[in-house]
């Protein structure tokens, strides 16, 4: 059972009070066990030197740092607690605040030199304040506009137009007979695969259903030549690539917030957060038999902002 | 005249330097020229109260530490550009060779496969990064359940929360830096969340991204905010947070020999310097470790980052885990009115959502002093139980954050458990409203039956103390009232002991207890 004792003050403690000695009962059989975490650091530091050295895996050497520090920081701890004085100590605390009467002396000297001659010129100090008020939204110019373009209609269009040729990842053109009913692929304007433009904004999902031009909906009747049809495929949610196909279903799944939209229908969301089907593109097909854009998109794609109509 | 040039001895040395020896001629050196040892010695005398609670900060402060060292190893090889290059054909990792790659990328897996301690030092950084924020957390929830906020410590709290954001912030931009492919999913997700912030949210995400997402410059705007500017401030309000704890002096639970006029405890030197010194070395041990066996962000298996790739089960680092849930929680309400768009279901779950958090955590000491009309100075802290309301909210507050964060792995949990997609998100719609509201008078009622259960609404119960007298018999009397339950001022009672040898003892303290103790109505 260890002793307790009162607290003491710690500025009028002597050396020989009971709160100054060390808690530790046996003080040599503690020395001798903070030695040992002393000696366990001091191994583990110089393993670490030399796993360093000798370029050892790096969980080796991160092991032995650990420990080694993990052993010093014991030690150090052991110390303070059992063989320094035990305490426990007092001290007062003093009252923050200071006396009525400094307080208003304060007061009064800072009403009677600055304040009250400086409230007595009403258009000067009406001056300054508009002189730095305008200061300081100026001084936002350079540190907000410099920043970047102003975004103008730029959400709002892509590099789809009338004839656009599709290509893949790696620039080729998609083939009319290329993609399985089931398959699908991400496709691009051809050229823009990768650039910032065509991998952020128009890529675009393409899936080949079962069914020879079906119509996703009314008014979309030829946008789907054998089968083929293509989404924008940024989520309408927070802009995720809407990569996963849910062949079965027939669904396109977003991986980030697990939206889903139906592919026969018009991409309508049936599922999640997602609050708008994802925009379609009409597909024709060239003379070659590759796949190309019938027109651009007819609305922004992407998740909404402000000035989306 | 000759006396002088005879060479003293050891002893005849010690003695003319006076009882303390060298220590004593340096801080006679130094007292002259600096006049520090009044000062010197009121820092040494300074106390710290002990309990196990008030070493979380210390993990706050020190995995900071820990973040600067390591932060400052990892500048000297990141390379903050999203210029594209080849990954050499002889580097390390074979799936990557050949790949065309930004710098910042390259950059980052280079230091962890070709620079020694690399490795070693990017995960410490990102396991220290976790662990600031959760330190930083659980130390909030400690002054706030503990009432440490109350006057005259409001602006300390301030800064807390402060520093709380700024970690949040910070954790976030540095783990966009490497343009990986889960990283940059989330900068995409980011820049979404700007684009959804009414009338401005286009200019801010151009102005951000110098044009349009992805661009080609927000990883050194990002890099330069998160190694000198959020630093900076962090340190700076570290600094005050310190500062007003030194001149306010800390806080302590009731006890013997405490009030609210002192501090009982260790003094800075020797005792804690020597403790909190230790565990800074063991907070640095403990990332040592985690870095050395656990990995974390293994950017090399995700790859770089490209705007038409994804990955699944993606998620971000725990502290964004509340905001990613409430965004998979919330329905699809846009709303189009007059040629202009809000995203509701954006704005309200990633803007309006972590804003009230914020501003209701900041708002806090004011909030609670509307209810309690209290203006005290209050240096004792409060038994979570003692005031039920205020812990009542907290845990309602928390079990909500709880609810948000379990709601953000809503696939996995399906995946796991073998439900659907759609029951887990409905279960999770229902759970964030139902968890709070029951926590809350649970939490309540829980308090009060600690505190001694209805009859004693808001007393403390006494225990009984069974003691036997000499003659055998057996008797059971209220124990003391414990120092918490007396007016601390008026009586520091000492912490009684329940178990007694004889009861003449109790007998005696239990009428002395009763005569002179006025039990403070709560």
């Amino acid at each position: 059972m260890i002793e307790e004792h009162d607290a003491v003050d710690i500025t009028t403690v002597t050396a020989d009070s009971p709160q100054m000695q060390p808690l530790a009962k046996d003080q040599d059989a503690m020395a001798n066990k903070i030695g040992l975490l002393f000696i366990i650091g001091l191994v583990c530091f110089l393993g670490f030197g030399v796993a360093y050295w000798q370029d050892a895996t790096y969980w080796i050497y991160g092991t032995l740092l650990g420990i080694g520090l993990f052993a010093l920081g014991a030690g150090f701890i052991a110390w303070g607690k059992y063989l320094l004085p035990k305490g426990p100590f007092v001290e007062e605390r003093h009252v923050l605040a200071s006396s009525g009467q400094e307080r208003s002396a304060f007061a009064a000297a800072l009403m009677e030199r600055g304040v009250a001659p400086i409230k007595r010129r009403k258009a000067l100090g009406a001056l300054l304040g508009g002189s730095l008020g305008v200061f300081s939204i100026v001084a936002l110019f350079p540190l907000v506009r410099s920043l970047g373009p102003l975004p103008g209609d730029s959400l709002a269009t892509t590099n789809w137009k009338k004839g656009t040729l599709l290509v893949d990842i790696n620039g080729n053109p998609i083939h009319i007979d290329q993609i399985d009913v089931g398959g699908f692929a991400t496709v691009f304007p051809e050229g823009l695969q990768l650039t910032d433009d065509g991998q952020a904004i128009d890529q675009t999902f393409l899936i080949r259903v079962d069914t020879e031009g079906f119509t996703t909906m009314k008014g979309r009747e030829g946008w789907t030549p054998s089968g083929y049809v293509a989404y924008s495929k940024l989520c309408t949610h927070l802009g995720c690539p809407v990569g996963l196909y849910e062949q079965q279903l027939e669904m396109l799944v977003c991986p980030c917030h697990q939206s889903m939209f139906n592919v026969r229908e018009a991409a309508i969301p049936t599922f999640g957060p997602a609050p708008r089907p994802l925009p379609q593109l009409p597909l024709a097909v060239n003379s070659d038999g590759h796949l190309i854009a019938a027109a651009g998109y007819n609305e922004p794609v992407g998740p909404g902002y402000w000035e989306r109509p | 005249m000759t006396a002088t040039a005879t060479p003293r001895t050891k002893r005849q040395e010690k003695a003319a330097a006076g009882p303390y020896g060298n220590v004593g001629k340096a801080v006679d050196v130094l007292d002259e020229r600096l006049g520090f040892a009044k000062g010197g010695r009121t820092f040494m005398d300074k106390i710290f109260p002990d309990h196990w609670s008030f070493m979380l900060g210390e993990i706050a402060l020190y995995s900071f530490v820990v973040l600067l060292l390591t932060g400052v190893f990892l500048t000297l090889y990141f390379v903050p550009s999203q210029r594209l290059m080849t990954v050499p054909m002889d580097f390390p990792y074979k799936p990557l060779r050949g790949d065309t790659v930004s710098e910042a990328f390259y950059s980052t897996i280079n230091m962890s496969f070709n620079v020694r301690c690399g490795l070693l030092m990017r995960q410490m950084h990102h396991w220290a990064c976790d662990i600031f924020v959760a330190s930083i957390v659980v130390h909030m929830a400690r002054v706030f359940f503990t009432g440490a906020f109350r006057k005259p410590r409001e602006a300390n709290w301030l800064v807390g929360v402060t520093l709380l954001i700024l970690a949040i912030t910070n954790g976030f931009l540095g783990y966009s830096l490497p343009d990986d492919l889960v990283s940059g999913t989330g900068i995409r997700i980011a820049d979404s969340i700007m684009l959804s912030i009414p009338v401005v949210g286009s200019y801010v995400s151009f102005f951000v991204f110098g044009g349009t997402f992805p661009g080609d410059i927000v990883i050194e705007r990002f890099f330069i905010v998160h190694v000198l500017l959020v630093p900076g401030i962090i340190m700076g309000l570290v600094g005050a947070h310190l500062g007003l704890l030194v001149r306010q002096k800390h806080t302590q639970f009731p006890g013997k020999g405490r009030t609210e006029r002192n501090v009982v405890g260790s003094p800075m030197f020797p005792v804690f310097i020597f403790k909190t010194q230790g565990f800074l070395f063991m907070v640095l041990g403990a990332c040592a470790l985690l870095g050395a066996l656990a990995q974390i962000n293994p950017v090399w298996q995700f790859g770089q980052y490209y705007a038409a790739n994804i990955s699944y089960a993606v998620q971000p680092d725990w502290y964004m885990g509340f905001l990613d849930g409430l965004l998979r929680v919330m329905p699809a309400w846009e709303f189009n009115n007059f040629g202009y768009t809000i995203p509701f279901e954006v704005t309200f779950p990633a803007v309006i959502f972590p804003g009230i958090v914020f501003n209701i955590a900041m708002a806090w000491p004011w909030i609670e002093q509307k209810f309690t009309k209290d203006t005290e100075m209050h240096h004792l802290l409060d038994r979570p139980r003692d005031v039920p309301h205020r812990t009542a909210f907290g845990v309602a507050f928390f079990s909500l954050l709880a609810i948000l964060f379990i709601a953000s792995s809503t696939d996995v949990l399906a995946n796991f458990f073998h439900v659907s997609l759609n029951f887990v998100l409905v279960l999770m719609r229902v759970l964030v409203f139902v968890v709070p509201v029951v926590a809350y008078p649970v939490t309540y009622f829980i308090c009060i039956e600690l505190q001694g259960g209805g009859s004693l609404m808001g007393k403390r119960k006494r225990a009984n103390v069974v003691t036997r007298t000499e003659d055998g018999e057996y008797v059971a009397l209220p124990s003391a009232p414990r120092p918490g339950d007396a007016h601390e001022e008026l009586d520091a009672t000492p912490v009684p002991t329940f178990i007694v040898e004889e009861a003449a003892a109790v007998l005696e303290e239990e009428v002395a207890s009763e005569s002179g103790v006025k039990v403070a109505e709560r």
